[in-house]
């Protein structure tokens, strides 16, 4: 199950009114390498992952991307808010106001509504996991992208941290591919040996 | 939101962000000794911080996971208001 966290993962506060912008970041909220899509993906190809490592990489990584597609919706809603007709008409956003006045609807910046069909789960943990090494350098390219839209601070710190996130992500997904291969090339280690770990209380010692 | 309110949610989510990314650093790194302490390390201090935050200012969580008599869940705003 889930439990809610009633705050961002990182800070989100925009406080003038950008539809431009509003439309630009529904790339990584409805789109095909959106937070939303991530999330479905790896929460959903978790179920036939092979290791309790690649398991667990998939569901908090999946858990991770739900808590960013909260931040996108949260920077697209504060972009939309206050703007009026005319400048929602400026950029290009007269047919998402007529289906969607200001409401946060998945769809990608050129009005495609989101499907599952961005998303695959083979059964086969190599075909899924190099999906998901694409998925989180697709998304990568994406925040860069948005950056070159924005000189805004208020949007650029956020779009900073999420662009930072996939290559983290990029780096966990590249470890479970290796993890995977090692196992179906017959290589068994001892990865699950019981360690009793005591807090110093005294953090980062390394 | 007010300052000290804001500094102290901005606090947390510092030693959340730590958390998470030692938690991604362990799923496929489970027997890093040093790692797994550091991560203990910061989750007992996140605890205490949310704990503090939730008394002086209201649950954070739903579910059963926020027990604290101040405020309560629905009243306060929501993140991106």
């Amino acid at each position: 199950m889930w439990i809610y966290q009633k705050k961002l993962e990182y800070p989100v506060n925009i406080t003038t009114p950008d539809p431009r912008m509003a439309k630009a970041l529904m790339a990584q909220y409805g789109g095909p390498d959106s937070e939303l899509g991530a999330s479905m993906r790896y929460l959903t190809q978790r179920f036939s992952m092979p290791d309790n490592r690649v398991r667990a990489t998939c569901n908090d990584i999946g858990t991770e991307e739900l808590a960013h597609w909260e931040m996108i919706g949260t920077m697209i809603y504060q972009c939309m808010r206050g703007a009026s007709l005319a400048e929602i008409e400026a950029a290009g956003l007269l047919g998402y106001y007529t289906m969607h006045d200001h409401g946060v609807y998945p769809a990608d910046p050129n009005g495609v509504p989101f499907t599952a069909s961005y998303i695959q789960c083979t059964g086969d943990p190599v075909a899924d996991l190099v999906e998901d090494l694409a998925a989180e350098q697709k998304a990568r390219a994406t925040y860069e992208h948005l950056m070159t839209l924005t000189e805004n601070p208020q949007l650029l710190g956020p779009l900073h941290f999420l662009r930072e996130r996939e290559i983290v992500h990029f780096q966990r997904f590249g470890e479970c591919l290796e993890i995977v291969q090692a196992l179906q090339s017959g290589e068994t280690r001892a990865y699950y040996p019981s360690v009793t770990v005591e807090s110093s209380g005294n953090c980062m010692r390394r | 939101m007010e300052t000290t309110q804001c500094a102290l949610l901005n606090q947390i989510s510092e030693y959340q962000f730590v958390c998470v990314e030692l938690n991604l650093y362990l799923d496929t790194h489970p027997t890093d000794e040093a790692a797994r302490a550091d991560y203990l390390c910061y989750g007992k201090m996140l605890q205490q911080l949310i704990a503090q935050y939730e008394e002086q200012y209201g649950p954070l969580q739903n579910f059963g996971h926020s027990p604290t008599e101040t405020g309560c869940y629905v009243c306060s705003k929501w993140p991106w208001e």
